[in-house]
């Protein structure tokens, strides 16, 4: 586990960095690197910076800049139309069911996601024999694409072979995943939970290994109770993983289940629940509507922007890094 | 403010290893135990079987005249002190002395009043709002104490609570923790490795090799009346010699002297001699030859390290008496310790003669 656990529990730690640069402070002054010329610093980050510069500010720039025009479809020129875009995608119906959908389904998946890596990671911790056994067998799915994911969800809930569709069916309820837009969507926040619960149980497993085994010892020394004991001491020492696993979560519901959603509702019906980043391609590269797509991801980035900067003003506060 | 019966107490882990093996322990009320030994020789286990920490494979532990065996920690009625000191690095200290009676729903003026008092006894009132972090390792270990004070608990446990501090905060720290206690008069017991801090602290002395009591006493006369030679190497500073030597008819032979000893044993004997306990012998007196090896000047006294004929020995002599390539030693007839040469028990003989010339 010893090459598996370092590099999570690192991640809060540069967290604590980047929130004390975010405040104005100085991280770390005693942990400074010296080099001999001053480009050999860039030299070394240039090909990072490269690759975000071509695939991330780049797009984001034209995203911004053709989200103010309206584009011929089949390429022949473009006319500017100012906000009418943005207006187009704010005023419209579907818009405003998409993101409405969106926003329950980025909760349910992070808040299940986030409990249930949770709960596995505190069952783990507290088995010691076959710990490594248990461990891999919650990671391993962590190692699956969200495409391929989403195929064997898909197949799980299957209308004539899945097994989840007949375990429904002993209960009475006929599952019908592709048709019927609040089963589907249940299918697509399963399998989007699934997916992300091995990622957030290796966090949550380093950090609570993390915790000194001293100190949980003096504490069941000091408060009987095991669960004020979770509540009082292991959980805000856990604060710091599950405020950096909070952001990453809510990051991958609104983005990365986009290979889960594309699986299940691709070639069904469209009274099917899809998410904002979902419709942005949807109305981008089917509906050849570059403005109106580019105005979409415009404003799923402003939200995704305040929505970070909301958790670092308010929940950071409260989070004691160790 | 309790006793603690430790009742012929097994350690078994799941493997088949076991790290105790039947340990019994009577520990007054008030009393200061140390329980001392080597790394691996099952005092920290015992008292963490004692805390509650780990399970108790056989035997019976009781604080008062309760059984605990099947208590949970936080219902023994002890407080623990943590080498690493196993502060609650999120709270602050206030929050860290609190947390213990805040869980037993203590009223909070009481909390209040204890917090202070514990505070002001262990000078660390200014403290109160800070966090772990910001204090420094001696203050750290008082918070830790404090910890324990406030709670009132029937008896302290320390395990090697000092042994990260520096040296010279260990000695002010040692002397603190036994005025402490002298003060509260609470049962203590308390696992070193350190034989100095063993040998300060205790009222009785545990020591421990290989899961087992080898000696119980008071320092002083474990430090005179070793039991083993185990116990003789482990107390005291430096090690108590141990050289082979023999004795036939009653009488001991080493290093070319003779003492008539009332022993019935005969053969091989293993001869215990403190450094301390060997002097130069005055001009004219027949002694020991050893041939000096290596000197340690230590200030007030040095240690001399040298060989008589194939076996090494250390000697503490004043800086005064003028050193020699070989110097002649006198064996302290009514200090010798002998133990059986096998099993390195304590053989109880008596020296009764004086020295003389083989």
């Amino acid at each position: 586990m010893a090459e598996l656990t370092s590099p999570p529990a690192a991640a809060p730690r540069m967290m604590a960095r980047m929130a004390a640069r975010l405040r104005g402070k100085a991280a770390d002054p005693a942990k400074r690197v010296q080099f001999d010329s001053r480009l050999l610093p860039w030299l070394f980050l240039a090909p990072q910076l490269a690759v975000i510069a071509v695939f991330f500010y780049w797009p984001s720039i034209q995203a911004v800049q053709s989200s103010f025009y309206l584009e011929d479809p089949f390429g022949f020129g473009s006319t500017f139309v100012g906000m009418a875009n943005y207006a187009d995608a704010l005023t419209s119906n579907s818009y405003q069911r998409v993101a409405r959908f969106t926003a329950i389904f980025t909760v349910l998946v992070t808040f299940l996601s986030l409990s249930l890596g949770l709960l596995l990671a505190v069952k783990a911790d507290a088995v010691i024999r076959g710990a490594a056994t248990y461990k891999t067998l919650l990671i391993s799915v962590y190692a699956i694409a969200p495409p391929v994911a989403g195929l064997i969800g898909m197949m799980f809930f299957d209308m004539h072979i899945g097994p989840f569709v007949k375990l429904a069916a002993w209960f009475g309820w006929d599952m019908r995943v592709g048709l019927n837009y609040f089963d589907t969507a249940f299918a697509m926040i399963f399998v989007s939970v699934w997916k992300q619960i091995p990622y957030n149980f290796i966090f949550f497993l380093s950090g609570l290994q993390a915790v000194p085994v001293s100190v949980r010892e003096a504490a069941f020394i000091d408060c009987k109770n095991g669960w004020t004991r979770f509540r009082t001491v292991v959980m805000p020492l856990l604060a710091p993983t599950a405020f950096f696993l909070l952001i990453i979560n809510i990051t991958y519901a609104l983005f990365d289940t986009f290979g889960v959603i594309d699986v299940m509702v691709k070639d069904k019906p469209a009274n099917n629940p899809i998410t904002l980043v979902y419709k942005v391609y949807d109305d981008g590269f089917r509906g050849n509507d570059i403005g109106g797509s580019s105005a979409q991801s415009v404003i799923l980035m402003l939200v995704v922007f305040a929505l970070t900067i909301v958790q670092f003003r308010f929940l950071e506060k409260r989070i004691h890094y160790g | 403010m309790a006793k603690i019966t430790i009742d012929n107490v097994v350690k078994t882990y799941a493997g088949g290893n076991t790290a105790v093996h039947g340990v019994t322990l009577d520990i007054q009320d008030g009393e200061f135990i140390v329980l001392v030994g080597p790394s691996g020789c099952g005092k920290s286990t015992l008292l963490r079987m004692v805390a509650g920490l780990e399970t108790i494979s056989g035997g019976e532990v009781r604080i008062g005249e309760r059984r605990v065996n099947d208590l949970d920690p936080a219902d023994r009625d002890i407080a623990m002190v943590f080498q690493n000191y196993a502060l609650y690095p999120h709270m602050t200290v206030r929050e860290n002395l609190a947390y213990g009676l805040k869980n037993r729903g203590t009223a909070k003026a009481e909390i209040e009043a204890r917090v202070a008092e514990a505070a002001r006894m262990l000078e660390i009132s200014q403290y109160l709002d800070r966090k772990p972090r910001a204090l420094s390792g001696g203050q750290r270990q008082r918070v830790a104490m404090g910890r324990a004070i406030v709670r009132k608990p029937a008896a302290f446990l320390f395990d090697e609570p000092l042994s990260n501090l520096d040296a010279k905060l260990r000695v002010t720290m040692r002397g603190e923790i036994r005025k402490l206690q002298k003060r509260l008069g609470t049962t203590s017991l308390y696992v070193t490795h350190d034989q100095l801090e063993a040998m300060t602290l205790a009222d009785r002395l545990v020591v421990l090799n290989g899961g087992r009591i080898e000696q119980i006493g008071k320092p002083l006369e474990i430090y005179h009346r070793p039991a083993s030679t185990f116990v003789a190497s482990f107390i005291g500073s430096p090690a108590m010699n141990l050289v082979d030597a023999r004795i036939d008819n009653g009488t001991l032979s080493f290093g070319g002297l003779t003492v008539a000893v009332g022993s019935a044993v005969n053969g091989p004997v293993t001869l215990g001699l403190r450094a301390e306990d060997m002097q130069v012998a005055p001009p004219g007196q027949a002694g020991m030859s050893m041939q000096v090896e290596y000197i340690e000047e230590l200030g007030a006294q040095r240690l001399v390290h040298g060989m008589v004929g194939d076996q090494a020995l250390t000697v503490t002599l004043s800086p005064a008496v003028p050193l020699t390539d070989v110097m002649q030693l006198t064996l302290p007839a009514d200090r010798l310790h002998l133990f059986d040469a096998q099993t390195g028990t304590r053989l109880h003989a008596e020296p009764r003669r004086v020295v003389q010339p083989a």
